[in-house]
């Protein structure tokens, strides 16, 4: 039998890329399950659990956070903006990643930009240290930072 | 055109899932590398196809993984360009396992290189026979038209028809005998920089990889392995994992002993992931730890070490009387060097999604190799192959580890089982721990120099698993390819050389990752003859194109080959390095703590040298800037190259500066990224890709630039420092 004692399970509303959702999911359950397993919002996607790699990136009101590790409570009365949502967001961005081909498998990608709109939003123009120190946390594998930092620093310039 | 035929009307094409009226070119490609496992599709049946719906849309199969490297859009690159065809109007269509594509296997860096030329005729045979179908429509002679941008013109009446309006036509049509390759000067894609054709569904969330599969009515699935290799189930408490929340069922999923086959464990069955991982995360488990309960790392490359140079160690080749010239060398040099366990990590976390009915299956999967996927399920189900559909999404990243499909025989024993649609996602955790990791291994170095400081004898033995023994778990001593990626393959130019092979047990799953063997190979041989050459007091770039020796094939031109064709030429090796070192300006002044160090190797057919400076801060390392000369013959996507080439450079720095995987008491001991540490953005060198400019045939791309990289910074911190740090990482000597 579920053992209701170890969950708040609660009606939660959620408003994700300008969208209102309901959910009915224990309060602890991570934004990125919600997201993926629950609304089948694929898109943000899961690489570590932990916080550690950044490939769960999405914004909440305009600060990127790890959707793996941040409840979905949290995000209660606060909107939620994930890959899906970045073009309306910032299209710019989109539009440097395809200009500097950045992608190579694609996969944590959607963490890349997302932690880079939420850079952006921050400090519109940080300089090279500041975007190291910011991208930090977004890991990838394939190796595709010498064209993240390009593709940054072109929707700066541009 | 021989082998090439118009298919248009054939009957095979329903079941091959090709259009009823279009034009279908295609023939029948067998590869000089296809595994004896895998038959070609029979000769009547063709597997490269190029199908021209009469809306003009072009649709080419991809019977290759897409994992990064680009291979979807190199297809549509090279088709496109010998048809004259409009980029935009290329429809790539992932394929499912099929044997009758021939060997779908995505690995070893040679997508491109085995097909090139077929598909390069395809495409111009294509076109000759829409010519031909315009030249009949117009009656005019077929010489006086051209194709261009998707259409055929007749410039002398100002005539044209779309591809798409010739398809009708172009059906009843023999192939023509011969069709003429456009030359290297009019090619309009190839070698050229190409948006990758599904740039912009990886840039807004809707790329499909296999994690992001949902089927109606699907489950989630973790599993929880045992910690020691190869350890098996004594009995579990699921009490508590079943009271959580999203929990539907508890089992247990035995060992499947193949190779491919799946480790067994405990299933916890769940309405979603998170809740799959935690109740894995809150079953006790007892487990019984088998044989390799005590393996530890440490003490397993300490025991290598020893044995490096005995006289028990196989020994493999000798070429020369190496013994004589020790007696009478004017110094010996020698050096010993290690580098520790590599997982793949890719991002994505091995998954695979399966449907498995009475009789057939459907599965949904990142996989290399469909077919490997197949033969799998024909063993567990009892299935033919026809009945097993697999179906391949994107790779978020494969580096080997999802050629090796276990993740997908466990999800289709689970669906089987249960009746249902099953996503089995394996955790970070569980991809660190459960690998099939990257062969440990330990080389033993020794070289004379004479008394010009040039080197005579040379001595290489290798110890590391094989991967023979995920095969044939009794394997116990390195496989001829496996030391053929560097070892006994050096080309060095000296008197004499012996290779040696000390034997060494497996004691987890060991597979090939990026490279390979020629990770290690490349390391140790690099760093050898930097130190050699430090040793003789000669200048270092001088010493290595020494070393390379005259101008020659090596060791010749294998049987069959055209001449220079694939054979591996010194004068290309050199070329790179010398290109390299002068990219960095090598043999200009440094500042105060920096260095600079070279490396050179060929794999998988091409020629890589790469040029490294580093600074030396407080005794912790910063590599400031990766210099990469690629010789890959003739560049089919430019920018997938230098993407390639450009992120090979961070994979190597990883290996160089960070990743270990060890275990202490049969456990691997590292979980996440906190202790299986990869280079992120903070450490980005300045890196520089020269491709040269070649006429020789198309070779591998993904793999090759990884291997000098490591050596290459080892060298350039010797430079800075007269210090050689022959074990891998540098974490562990306090560097980083």
């Amino acid at each position: 039998m579920l053992n209701l004692q170890y969950y708040n399970i609660s009606v939660m509303n959620l408003r994700i890329n300008r969208k209102r959702y309901k959910v009915d999911v224990p309060e602890e359950m991570p934004i990125l399950w919600v997201l993926r397993d629950v609304l089948d919002l694929t898109g943000t996607k899961y690489g570590c659990g932990k916080g550690l790699c950044g490939s769960c990136t999405v914004l909440l009101d305009d600060v990127a956070i790890r959707s793996c590790s941040t409840p979905v409570i949290a995000a209660e009365g606060k909107h939620i903006t994930t890959i899906e949502g970045l073009e309306s967001y910032n299209k710019k961005l989109q539009q440097s990643w395809e200009e500097c081909s950045v992608p190579q498998c694609g996969f944590c990608q959607p963490g890349q930009l997302m932690n880079a709109a939420g850079m952006l939003k921050d400090n519109p123009n940080p300089n090279k240290e500041e975007i190291q120190e910011r991208m930090y946390g977004n890991l990838c594998r394939c190796g595709t930072y010498k064209r993240i930092q390009d593709a940054i620093d072109l929707t700066i310039n541009s | 055109m021989k082998n090439i035929e118009n298919y248009s009307r054939r009957n095979f094409l329903r079941n091959m899932g090709l259009a009823s009226g279009a034009l279908v070119i295609g023939t029948t490609f067998v590869s000089c590398e296809t595994q004896a496992s895998v038959p070609a599709g029979p000769s009547f049946e063709p597997n490269l196809f190029v199908e021209l719906k009469p809306d003009g849309t072009l649709v080419l199969l991809c019977s290759r993984s897409e994992m990064g490297q680009g291979i979807r859009s190199s297809i549509t690159a090279i088709i496109a360009d010998e048809m004259e065809a409009d980029i935009s109007k290329v429809e790539i269509k992932q394929a499912i396992g099929d044997e009758r594509l021939g060997n779908q296997n995505t690995d070893g860096s040679r997508s491109i290189r085995n097909f090139y030329d077929t598909m390069r005729m395809l495409g111009a045979t294509t076109k000759a026979v829409l010519i031909q179908a315009a030249a009949n429509t117009w009656a005019v002679n077929p010489s006086e038209c051209r194709a261009e941008n998707h259409k055929v013109v007749h410039p002398m009446s100002g005539q044209e028809l779309g591809f798409g309006e010739l398809v009708e036509t172009a059906r009843e049509l023999q192939v023509p005998a011969t069709a003429d390759l456009k030359d290297k000067k009019d090619f309009k894609f190839i070698g050229k920089k190409l948006k990758n054709k599904d740039l912009g569904a990886f840039l807004n969330g809707s790329a499909t990889f296999g994690i992001d599969i949902r089927l109606p009515g699907m489950v989630y699935a973790a599993i929880a392995r045992c910690p020691v290799a190869f350890g098996t189930l004594k009995s579990f408490d699921d009490t508590e994992a079943r009271k959580m929340y999203g929990v539907l069922d508890v089992f247990e999923i035995p060992p499947i002993d193949r190779a491919f086959g799946c480790l067994g464990g405990v299933v916890v069955l769940a309405t979603n992931t998170w809740s799959a991982f935690q109740a894995k995360d809150a079953l006790k488990i007892e487990w019984e730890y088998g044989e390799n309960r005590d393996y530890d790392t440490d003490s397993f490359i300490s025991d290598l070490k020893s044995r490096l140079d005995s006289d028990e160690a196989l020994l493999v080749n000798e070429e020369g009387d190496v013994d004589a010239y020790f007696k009478k060398a004017n110094k010996i040099v020698e050096a010993t060097y290690s580098i520790p366990h590599l997982a793949h990590a890719p991002m994505e976390v091995p998954n695979a999604t399966a449907l498995v009915k009475a009789d057939s299956c459907e599965i949904y999967a990142p996989v290399q190799n469909p077919q490997s996927v197949q033969e799998e399920l024909e063993a567990l189900l009892g299935f033919s192959k026809e009945n097993i559909v697999v179906n391949v999404s994107f790779l978020g990243g494969g580096f080997g580890r999802k050629s090796k499909c276990d993740f997908v025989v466990e999800a289709a024993w689970i669906s089987r089982k249960i009746d249902k649609p099953v996503q089995v996602v394996w955790s970070r955790e569980d991809d660190l721990r459960h690998a099939y990791y990257h062969a440990n291994s330990t080389s033993y170095l020794k070289a004379s120099l004479n008394d010009k400081g040039q080197a005579e004898a040379w001595l290489h033995s290798s110890a590391a698993p094989s991967i023979a023994s995920t095969f044939n778990k009794g394997a116990d001593q390195s496989a001829s390819w496996e030391m053929g990626q560097g070892m006994t393959s050096i080309h060095y130019d000296v008197k004499a050389k012996r290779f040696v092979n000390p034997s060494a047990k497996a004691h987890v799953r060991i597979g090939w990752l990026r490279s390979v063997y020629s990770i290690v190979h490349s390391h140790s041989v690099n760093v050898f003859v930097d130190e050699l050459a430090r040793a003789a007091e000669r200048d270092i770039l001088d010493f290595r194109l020494e070393m390379i020796g005259p101008d020659r094939f090596y060791p010749e031109i294998p049987a069959g080959e055209e001449a220079g064709k694939h054979a591996f030429h010194t004068a290309r090796l050199k070329y790179v390095l010398q290109e390299a070192a002068k990219s960095i300006n090598y043999g200009a002044d440094l500042d105060e703590g920096e260095g600079i160090g070279l490396a050179e190797h060929y794999s998988f057919r091409s020629y890589v040298a790469s040029a490294v400076k580093v600074k030396m801060v407080d005794g912790k390392v910063k590599v400031k800037e990766i210099h990469t000369v690629i010789d890959c013959g003739q560049v089919v996507n430019m920018d997938a190259v230098l993407n390639q080439i450009e992120g090979s450079a961070i994979f190597g720095m990883s290996i160089a500066l960070h990743s270990k995987i060890t275990a202490k008491d049969g456990r691997i001991e590292q979980s996440n990224f906190h202790d299986y540490v990869l280079t992120r953005i903070d450490e980005l060198p300045e890196i520089k890709v020269t491709v040269v400019d070649s006429e020789a045939a198309p070779a591998g791309v993904g793999e090759p630039g990884v291997p000098p990289i490591a050596p290459a910074i080892i060298n350039a911190i010797a430079d800075a420092t007269g210090v050689y740090h022959r074990d891998l990482p540098l974490a562990d000597h306090g560097l980083v």
